[in-house]
């Protein structure tokens, strides 16, 4: 772990906090008040639990994006998912325990019977499918880009030998997503900090659509916090001179090509679709789904259901949130009808939720700060 | 069956949140403590139960007892550093002596599962008893039942103990004033990372190694300083998190921890940077929080120092007069607030 401690020295933090509070003061000299959105939940946590918000200058805010894979998830697919435990043994990331459907959450049906298992590593839902040949197995296959890969490796695993196991799949995709953002004009951001993982998958050149002139500046960071930071300070650094051009912070893991071999594999088992994400409506060609030959290993067609949009909570504004129009206490029902304990939207239950990190991190803030 | 009868009472809208116990309801956070609010204190939180201390103190004539139970169901039965015998021990021995109680007499209930390896059991008795041993309790009373296979998880046991009151202390969240020092008996988090990575096979081999263990040495070890102490709990499930907020919730006081000085073993801290863990709400089972007047922090650390369990030991934070609220100053220079941990972070570690 030395080599993590190197990304939280407390000294080097300091070092690169003055220089942001240098480069605010020439931006704010040319009128500039950096909206900065923070696209990956991975980020949107790091950055609450390590009190980032804390040590920025005052002009500079973080926005959270649609990088929440539970958060950006359908109501409808929770139903999905508590129909299939209903029919099979399902292996989930434990995020999606807790967040409502239509109706019931995955935890609530556990309760009451249904056969749902948290796990951290898919994989161990294959070796569950393996130890029991007569169960159907069923692994909800959540998130972006990075968790795509190994949900290729899994497909790949269990294409031969394998027929009690399955996929209830809503699969997305980063670079989608910040197009549609973009091209949105209720959404003011000035520059992405774009995610570490994904883009270890995808490559930084994926971003190039996203800069050059009339483009943002996209800084890719790792998820310390002095790669938080120091990514900030690109991205400020870019304002200040005009600039807005990829930059590879986290190059001792991101290559502009990405991982090719992954890309290969996601390529052969997956094919995009025009997928719908909570809050946020349909986007063309932004979710992947298994190709039309490996349909055994495909929940929706093994057991007959289909992820329909399902009816999303009254009030809930996860998707404002998800579009960064919206900063959680902004919502009506946030830390009112809307806490951990029961949560209305995805936001406040996912460990990547801007709400939930925002509860529990941040309760503190000085108000009106960002908000 | 069960799924079908799950399936239909979906069908029914039955299933609405809180009208059944959630996993999540016993994950030592604010979810727990609200079931225990809610169905535990109206029926049976007058007397001694009252505030839900870790252990009871009852009154004798001889000097007050101690008196506490719990119970415990951790998967797997053994795991790096320890078993479900040796924890069952510590478990029930630590909440007597951060009560400031001498632990004396254990009782043993054991629920085994038909099927359960008897070598097994034979290695878990003996781990039990070598515990016991060594915190100076004797098991006096026991209980053994059967199930029928599929209705325990191997072995569940039940453990109550009673110690008797040391001399001095007086100890409770109310005492607890602004300047107070907390201080930490040692590293944090590593049973509940143990646990979690023999169960998920993550890190095998090189992961963390429990710390459960009995902390009677370091209460003994703080028993000079006996008047300067405020509070002490063992930070099991829920972590740092849930023992610090617990302890100002309802007082005057708040409590800033500084990151920097957060002591977590090299193995702990990987494990829970792999699977997204926040390490305060992890659970440890041989350590002690103890909050003390300023003056007790450097006698009691030079104390605890000079034992081999306590020999990490550090202070990480300070009281505030910042009512109930817990924060942490961060290693980047900001702060955050440190939240009870919610739902089912980490379930049957203990």
């Amino acid at each position: 772990m030395k080599y993590v401690d190197a990304f939280r020295d407390p000294a080097a933090s300091r070092a690169v906090v003055s220089e942001l509070a240098s480069l605010a003061g020439k931006l704010r000299e040319s009128g500039i008040r950096p909206a900065i959105m923070e696209v990956c939940g991975t980020h949107t946590m790091a950055i609450a639990r390590n009190g980032i918000r804390d040590v920025l200058p005052p002009e500079v805010s973080l926005i959270s994006g649609p990088g929440c894979p539970v958060c950006v998830t359908e109501p409808g697919y929770i139903d999905a998912a508590i129909l299939a435990a209903t029919r099979a043994t399902v292996f989930t990331f434990g995020d999606m325990l807790n967040v409502p459907g239509s109706e019931d959450s995955l935890a609530t049906a556990r309760a009451a019977g249904a056969d749902v298992h948290p796990c951290y590593s898919p994989s161990a839902a294959l070796d569950f499918a393996r130890a029991n040949p007569a169960r159907e197995t069923v692994f909800l296959a959540i998130g972006f880009e990075t968790t795509i890969a190994p949900v290729a490796a899994l497909a790949a695993a269990a294409e031969n030998g394998l027929p009690n196991f399955s996929m209830l799949t809503a699969l997305k995709l980063v670079p989608p997503a910040l197009a549609a953002l973009v091209s949105d004009p209720a959404v003011h951001i000035d520059a992405f900090l774009c995610p570490a993982h994904v883009s270890a998958i995808i490559g930084s050149d994926a971003y190039a659509p996203f800069a050059g002139p009339g483009g943002r500046p996209c800084v890719i960071a790792g998820f310390e916090p002095l790669d938080i930071l120091y990514g900030i300070r690109c991205i400020l650094a870019q304002l200040a001179d005009g600039q807005a051009f990829v930059e590879n912070e986290y190059a001792r893991v991101v290559k502009p090509e990405g991982n090719v071999k992954a890309q290969n594999l996601i390529s052969r088992y997956m094919e995009p679709y025009d997928a719908a994400w909570r809050g946020i409506g349909v986007i063309p060609a932004s979710g992947l789904r298994l190709r039309k030959q490996y349909g055994a290993m495909d929940a929706e067609s093994r057991f007959g259901i289909r992820v329909e949009p399902g009816t999303p909570p009254t009030g809930c504004r996860c998707g404002d949130v998800l579009k960064g129009i919206l900063n959680p206490p902004g919502c009506p029902l946030f830390d009112g009808r809307c806490t951990p304990e029961n949560p209305v939207g995805p936001c406040m239950v996912s460990s990547e939720g801007a709400c939930a990190a925002w509860h529990s991190y941040r309760r503190i803030a000085p108000a009106g700060k960002d908000a | 069956m069960a799924l079908v009868q799950a399936h239909c009472a979906r069908r029914e809208g039955r299933l609405k949140e809180h009208g059944q116990i959630l996993l999540a309801h016993g994950g030592g956070g604010r979810m727990s403590r609200s079931l225990i609010e809610a169905e535990i204190a109206p029926r049976f939180g007058k007397g001694p139960l009252k505030g839900f201390p870790d252990a009871a103190s009852l009154p004798d004539p001889d000097g007050p007892l101690v008196f506490t139970t719990d119970s415990f169901v951790v998967q797997p039965l053994e795991f790096p550093g320890g078993d479900i015998g040796k924890l069952a021990v510590h478990g029930t021995v630590n909440d007597i002596c951060v009560c400031g109680g001498k632990p004396l007499w254990l009782s043993v209930g054991l629920i085994l599962e038909e099927g359960l390896n008897i070598s097994l059991l034979r290695r878990i008795l003996d781990s039990l008893a070598a515990a016991a041993d060594e915190c100076g309790v004797t098991v006096v009373t026991g209980d053994t039942k059967v199930v029928a296979r599929g209705q325990c998880d191997g072995l569940y046991i039940n453990t109550s103990g009673i110690g008797r009151a040391l001399p001095g202390f007086s100890l409770g969240p109310e005492m607890i004033r602004p300047g107070d020092a907390v201080l930490a008996s040692g590293p944090l988090g590593d049973h509940g990372m143990a646990v979690l990575c023999a169960r998920e096979a993550v890190l095998s081999g090189t992961g963390p190694m429990s710390d459960t263990g009995p902390v009677h040495r370091l209460v003994a070890a703080a028993a000079d300083m006996a008047g300067a102490v405020r509070f002490m709990r063992d930070p099991t499930r829920g972590g740092v998190a849930a023992v610090v907020n617990e302890a100002v919730h309802g007082t005057p006081c708040g409590v800033a921890l500084d990151e920097q000085n957060i002591p977590v073993s090299p193995a702990t801290r990987s494990a829970a940077e792999l699977l997204g863990l926040d390490i305060l709400h992890v659970a440890s089972e041989g350590r002690i929080l103890l909050f003390c007047a300023p003056e007790a922090c450097d006698p009691i650390l030079t104390a605890w120092k000079a034992i081999p369990e306590g020999r990490n030991a550090c202070r990480m934070g300070t009281v505030t007069a910042d009512a109930g609220s817990v924060l942490l100053n961060t290693l980047a220079g900001g702060r955050r607030l440190v939240d009870m941990p919610q739902g089912e972070l980490l379930p049957r570690i203990c």
